[in-house]
């Protein structure tokens, strides 16, 4: 039996399009807008101004706060502005424009395709190169690196477990980057072993990506340090607590961090960009963007430089169908619905999903008939139904005893729910009722 | 900026299962049950579960129009309730009395507390408590005519003396010896009883329907007949073929896969539902073998019922890494 969580979980249909079709390099845009706040955490501090000249690699804005990251130019051009424009959540947000001129990159970025250089740092400057480079999380949570990587006094990483998983419908990205580049995801966790000091990784990948398993475990059949956890295909057995327990039956404490029981996750994305950083010395310009869904023409896999508009991509996929109903940067279960195609790429945009109006379904909510789905299937073994009527009903404290802060928005309530109630909305508003009221 | 598409908070796609499927699911799984019992007792049956069904459907109807509940009448639960109430019933009363009882199960027992989903007891099985209390002539004891011989089927017509012109729980409680034939007899339904609950074999099928589509899960039908079992078989008599008897008999199948499991009026919890069909069991055994009425499903699970919140309170699953914590 394949390695997997518990209590909980669904598996929708998995709709993975793109699984076969391989990495398409997108051309460099006209023009790109790189947000200030792609990551989780303070934003940082602006560098430029308009009309400023920057190459591909440049810093344009430096980390300012506890948690913070530096931003570095996917382009060369000139800087167009430096303003508040919405972006993928929806809010405005600062962001800088630049109209790409040529692809001109920083003097000290080797360029040479040639593989990997040995790893002679330290591990603190290991840490701090991770640092500069402003590398954040690339499965979607955009936590960035370097603050998973600087273990607090004490404590001591003894895992280290690489998000392969990919449990999200439709997204395929981790799928294509493990089948085409599967050396970089190991050198890049040969670079974080070193930095975190652990004897023992584990790849975790979904069995519903058997070449991807295959692959890898051939290119780490002579590593006795890094091996290949075979996961069911279950939602969502890439959420963090719910992976580490997969494979190391260890349980991340309520209210917890991984590292609080000696576990670092990367994903497989973060961990192949963090190769690069330390092969080119470039930090991290583009991505893989799976650009999926009925709605769409042409779905594909595309490698993208960051700050490239969501219109763009699309558009490189033959363009949208007529019947297009939701837009989505991410997966269909946790992404962020877009009024339009006018957000860019960042770090964590794993995905631009365009349902048509079959796939997303408008549902009117009935009542709640206690049939006990929400609570069979969360993962973290709350009641939902319980903590969104409570939600529902103002009462946050009686929700904060259920668990609402617990709940990891994964959306397995709401998916579930045969009377098509907004459960995990419910819950959401609750905790971040709960949340304002802790500051 | 011009919004172009539809924006709203993740999830983005919905499981394809509705609550007007898993109630059109129950409403199938009464099915064979129905037919067998239609085909025991005649077109007097069929009167009465087209009449009891009807009437729900009609009074959730003029409810939710009345006062423009939101609540849709193609949740099919009125017909399974109607349903259902017309199959916990002989086959001999007048019309009136399912049609009475279904008003009173939608009406006071469903919708004056909230509708779908809010009813503190099953409202069928209340609307036949109301039934019993009001009118006991029609509903018990005489009430019950024998089943008609199925024509195929050999059945030996020893068996049909044992449980002629009274249910076989009244056999069971007059002390009758129990014979492996009238077992069989109860296993297909050749017997007298309510139009729903003769056949064992026709409620063991919807019941495993229902566990295969998965609307209810093992843990209550199992939990409870295993309890009657147990329980008869150590208070009356130690003997198998009564136990079995017991649990063939009476509505018991009907009641622990259609009536005990409904979803709210048993608690929602895993543990909660192991204690509930427990409880049921245990007070099906003690009102059959100790109590005045030969019967003891209906109210058993209604006692039930109503204690389902406070079980449901005290078995709250474990929040994931809530342990860990505190160690």
């Amino acid at each position: 039996m394949f390695k997997t969580f518990r209590p909980g979980g669904i598996h929708p249909s998995e709709n993975k399009l793109t699984a076969g079709s391989k990495i398409r390099g997108l051309p460099i845009p006209g023009q790109v807008s790189i947000p200030m706040n792609q990551h989780i955490g303070a934003s940082p501090k602006i560098l430029v101004e308009k009309g400023d000249m920057v190459k591909v690699g440049q810093l344009i804005a430096q980390e300012e706060g506890f948690i913070s990251a530096n931003i570095h130019s996917s382009v060369s051009g000139k800087v167009l502005k430096v303003d508040a424009v919405v972006d993928m959540s929806g809010y405005k947000r600062k962001a800088i424009t630049i109209k790409v001129e040529g692809d001109e990159w920083l003097e000290e970025i080797d360029t040479s395709t040639e593989l990997v250089k040995e790893i002679s740092l330290e591990r603190h400057e290991i840490v701090r190169k991770i640092n500069e480079s402003g590398i954040v999380g690339m499965g979607g949570a955009t936590f960035p690196s370097h603050v998973k990587l600087m273990l607090p006094r004490g404590k001591k990483a003894e895992y280290l477990i690489v998000n392969g998983a990919e449990c999200e419908p439709y997204i395929t990205c981790d799928h294509r980057l493990m089948l085409e580049d599967p050396e970089s995801i190991i050198e890049g966790i040969k670079v974080v072993m070193k930095a975190l000091g652990v004897k023992k990784t584990i790849i975790g990948i979904e069995d519903n990506k058997p070449d991807a398993i295959k692959i890898l475990k051939k290119l780490l059949s002579k590593q006795k340090k890094i091996s290949v956890g075979t996961l069911k295909s279950k939602y969502p057995q890439g959420a963090e607590k719910q992976l580490i327990y997969a494979l190391t039956s260890r349980v991340v404490p309520s209210g917890g961090l991984p590292m609080d029981i000696g576990v670092v996750v990367l994903n497989v994305g973060t961990i192949s960009s963090i190769a690069n950083i330390f092969k080119t010395g470039l930090p991290v310009t583009e991505r893989i963007v799976t650009v999926t869904g009925n709605g769409v023409n042409n779905p594909n896999n595309l490698l993208v430089r960051l700050g490239t508009s969501f219109e763009d991509c699309v558009n490189a996929c033959d363009g949208l169908k007529d019947n297009v109903e939701k837009i989505i940067s991410g997966g269909p279960m946790m992404g962020v619905a877009q009024s339009n195609l006018q957000a860019t790429i960042n770090e964590g945009t794993t995905a631009i999903l365009v349902l048509d109006k079959k796939e997303a379904k408008v549902v009117h909510p009935e009542n709640c008939i206690r049939c006990g789905s929400c609570i069979y299937a969360c993962p973290i073994g709350l009641m939902p139904l319980s903590i969104a009527a409570t939600a529902d009903k103002g009462d946050f404290d009686l929700a904060e005893k259920l668990g609402a802060k617990d709940c990891i928005e994964c959306g397995i309530c709401t998916y579930i729910c045969p009377s098509r109630r907004s459960l995990v909305q419910s819950i959401r508003l609750a905790k971040s009722i709960l949340n304002k009221r802790r500051i | 900026m011009e919004g172009k598409f539809r924006v709203s908070s993740s999830p983005h796609i919905i499981a394809p299962r509705s609550t007007s499927q898993i109630m059109r699911d129950v409403f199938i799984a009464l099915l064979p049950s129905a037919i067998i019992g239609v085909f025991m007792f005649g077109t007097q049956a069929f009167y009465v579960l087209l009449a009891a069904t009807f009437s729900a459907i009609f009074t959730e109807y003029a409810i939710v129009k009345m006062f423009k509940r939101s609540g849709k009448v193609s949740d099919v639960s009125a017909a399974v309730t109607g349903l259902l109430l017309g199959m916990n019933l002989p086959s001999t009363v007048p019309l009136w009395i399912p049609i009475l009882g279904s008003m009173f199960a939608i009406i006071i027992v469903k919708q004056a507390f909230g509708g779908l989903g809010h009813n503190f007891m099953n409202p069928a099985l209340a609307g036949r408590a109301f039934l019993v209390a009001c009118w006991p002539a029609r509903l018990l004891g005489s009430a019950f005519v024998e089943a008609r011989e199925l024509g195929s089927i050999a059945v030996s017509s020893t068996t049909i003396d044992a449980t002629s012109y009274a249910t076989p729980l009244v056999s069971l409680k007059a002390g009758t010896i129990i014979l492996p034939d009238s077992l069989l007899s109860l296993f297909i339904g050749n017997v007298g009883g309510c139009i729903g609950d003769v056949s064992s074999v026709a409620l063991l099928i919807g019941g495993l329907y229902l566990i295969f589509k998965k609307v209810i899960t093992w843990r209550i039908p199992t939990i409870y007949i295993l309890t009657v079992f147990v329980g008869t078989f150590f208070l009356d008599g130690f003997s198998i073929l009564t136990s079995t008897a017991h649990v063939l008999a009476g509505g018991l199948l009907l009641g622990a896969f259609f009536m005990a499991t409904d979803y709210t009026t048993s608690p929602i919890t895993k543990k909660g539902q192991l204690i509930f069909a427990f409880g049921c069991g245990l007070l099906t055994v003690i009102i059959r073998l100790y109590g005045g009425y030969p019967e003891g499903v209906s109210y058993a699970i209604l006692l039930m019922n109503i204690v389902a919140p406070l079980v449901e309170r005290y078995t709250r699953p474990k929040i994931f890494g809530e342990v860990a914590l505190n160690a």
